[in-house]
């Protein structure tokens, strides 16, 4: 059923690449979390440690025409896309020299340059933004793809049904990656779902729906990227239910008492990035001096954004009310 | 001949303003709950559909939220989208696009994202509609930043705002009055775009000024002549953009006249109408000769019998007597 892609590229600079994607979430959002108890970092900040394998796999998909769109735990995907660990980091410091002036923080990251539609904090609210910037794309007769991620608790909302139906209904490009890490904030999905198969709820849209491991980035690449050719190929929308688990809390302060210290340590036990680690190592793609090396050069790109943050400005209080409507050239 | 070629409804103004906009930009396309098939509840975009094809006119499921919300998007993705919401009670539907997501972009994005993005809606009572059918909620939108909003009260108005809003790089709401689309006409303006930054002196008057915007327009004018009859000259205003609000021609008005009494069909308590008399009272107060007033509807879900939706609606004679009360004429 699925169309054929190119096979993935398990050569030893893709899979390095694929490591390095991973890592380098990961050793920033542990960045975000001590400048967070450090109150550098201030407000909300939602870390995305566990479901590193979802956004690195999908973006591998994507082309830089693509357009992403994302939610408030989406350091992760800003990261993937390319969207410079500085200027993240700057915008949850709060600086002017931050993704949106310092005006959106850890929840609200946006790159037109990246074509990074954020960083969206209403549950379900990108949704129809992806349809829109799809429906675009179609009027335009690009052959472009929006890549719309967003969890499974944004499913108990209308706008992912109005959405869903949408883009079936005008056959719109547009990839639906919904990162079910099982928990709506504290609220278990089968607490909140009277049907809890989310590809059922895709497919009763006619949208081909595929479940994927989402702690194998292999996984999650192979299946984005049938997903993107089959899109690509004008066949209309496809949702993937990437299925993932986040380690940490939902945000800074949560005890986690909606679910066991068990469960969380076996899902930690399918940790993506060790996981993928090991299988490198075994196919003798990975060395430790490879390792090494990637895990000195991510801790570089990672201090020098905490010291680009550090040493960024605050935007004058004189310019609060810039951009509240478009600067005229007239 | 001439004459009567010039000869127009609302309806059809506001028509031959989508016509326009479709045939002059190719970015542009319509897109609603019955515009195409259908022909538009209100009929305002019949015709449309057989004109430009269904990519351009496009009939959307009654999802408002996800049709806003894909309004905005294609308006990210390059393009002029003009979204039709049926009326503004459905538009509720649509806040969370219209106030988390239009409105806020731009700046959360520090400058990135702009959304030129025209949403027109029938708002108003009047029609035996009674409550879910009858909200004027325009006051609410007037209340964000981010948006703009503008409010057609006349053939000209109708005819000459679409264009100038879609050229707007920020979103533009427009209230049609669902009252005004039988109104008949000439265009004084030949068709031609008009601002939509300033308010408008319908009727100049010395004595007393009254203020106010798309559905009572009608009947404030009606009082003005009523009031004239009387010798009591008022100067009309029609505010036409909600927000941002021309204040500055307001209060010129103001004081010259000494005297303001404001007519909205919102519900008093938060209302446009309060906005504008703090506008005066704060920047006018000296200048003034009495309180300023309001005629705004009663504090009710609109009601469904005749006497009762137009005992809770403005009327001219309302706004005869408030005018008589700050003129200190009674009965």
């Amino acid at each position: 059923m699925k169309p054929n892609a190119e096979p993935i590229s398990l050569e030893p600079a893709h899979a390095l690449e694929l490591l390095r994607g991973m890592l380098r979430i990961r050793r920033f959002e542990e960045a975000c979390a001590e400048l967070y108890a450090a109150q550098k970092i201030r407000g909300f900040l939602h870390l995305y440690i566990g479901e590193e394998a979802a956004a690195v796999g999908v973006v591998q998909a994507l082309t830089g025409e693509d357009a992403v769109v994302a939610t408030y735990r989406e350091h992760g995907h800003a990261l993937a896309r390319g969207v410079p660990a500085g200027a993240i980091m700057a915008e949850m410091y709060g600086r002017l020299e931050g993704t949106s002036r310092g005006r959106g923080g850890s929840m609200h990251l946006f790159s037109a340059a990246q074509r990074f539609y954020g960083g969206n904090a209403i549950v379900g609210g990108g949704l129809p933004l992806a349809v829109g910037l799809a429906l675009a794309d179609h009027l335009q007769r690009h052959r472009r793809v929006t890549a719309c991620f967003f969890g499974e608790g944004a499913v108990a909302e209308g706008e992912f049904h109005e959405s869903l139906n949408l883009a079936a209904l005008w056959e719109l490009p547009v990839l639906f990656c919904c990162e079910n890490n099982l928990y709506a904030m504290g609220t278990a999905l089968a607490r909140s779902e009277s049907e809890t198969d989310l590809c059922l709820k895709a497919a009763s849209y006619e949208i081909p729906a595929w479940p994927v491991d989402a702690m194998d980035v292999l996984a999650v690449e192979d299946a984005a990227r049938r997903a993107a050719l089959a899109i690509r190929g004008g066949d209309g929308p496809v949702f993937l239910e990437l299925q993932t688990y986040r380690f940490r809390a939902h945000s800074m302060y949560d005890p986690q008492l909606y679910r066991t210290k068990e469960e969380v340590e076996a899902w930690k036990a399918r940790d993506p990035i060790p996981a993928f680690a090991k299988r490198l190592r075994a196919l003798g793609l990975l060395a430790d001096a490879d390792e090494e090396r990637l895990e000195r050069e991510v801790a570089e790109e990672v201090a020098a954004a905490v010291a680009f943050a550090e040493a960024g400005t605050f935007e004058p209080v004189a310019d609060l009310e810039r951009f509240v409507y478009s600067e005229r050239t007239s | 001949m001439t004459e009567a070629a010039a000869r127009t409804t609302y309806r059809e103004a506001m028509r031959e303003a989508l016509r326009e906009a479709l045939a002059r930009d190719p970015r542009v396309f319509l897109m609603g709950e019955d515009v195409g098939r259908y022909g538009g509840c209100f009929a305002v975009s019949r015709g449309l559909l057989e004109e430009f094809g269904p990519e351009r006119v496009r009939d959307t499921p009654l999802s408002e939220s996800a049709f806003v919300g894909a309004g905005i998007g294609a308006a990210l993705g390059g393009m002029r989208p003009i979204v039709e919401i049926m009326t503004v009670n459905f538009s509720l539907l649509a806040l969370d696009q219209i106030v988390n997501n239009a409105a806020t972009l731009l700046h959360m994005s520090g400058g990135q994202l702009n959304v030129p993005l025209v949403i027109r809606m029938t708002t108003g009572a009047g029609r035996q509609l009674a409550a879910q059918h009858s909200h004027s909620l325009e006051g609410w939108y007037a209340h964000v930043p981010g948006l703009r909003i503008v409010a057609p009260a006349t053939l000209d108005d109708a005819r000459g705002m679409l264009w100038t809003a879609l050229q707007d790089p920020d979103p533009v709401l427009i209230f049609e009055h669902g009252s005004l689309y039988g109104m008949e006409g000439e265009l004084s303006g030949g068709g031609a775009a008009v601002d939509i930054e300033r308010a408008a002196v319908r009727r100049a008057g010395r004595d007393v000024t009254l203020v106010t915007y798309g559905g009572t327009l009608g009947k404030t004018l009606e009082a003005a002549a009523t009031l004239a009859s009387d010798g009591i000259e008022a100067e009309v205003i029609d505010l036409r953009s909600l927000r941002p609000l021309d204040a500055e021609t307001v209060l010129a008005s103001v004081r010259r006249t000494h005297r303001a009494v404001v007519v909205d069909e919102g519900w008093r308590s938060g209302s446009l109408a309060a906005e504008v008399c703090a506008r005066i009272a704060e920047q006018a107060f000296y200048e003034l000769d009495a309180p300023p007033a309001r005629v705004c509807s009663a504090e009710v879900p609109m009601p469904y019998a005749r006497h009762l939706e137009e005992a809770a609606l403005p009327q001219a004679a309302g706004v005869v007597a408030a005018v008589r009360e700050v003129m200190g004429r009674r009965g």
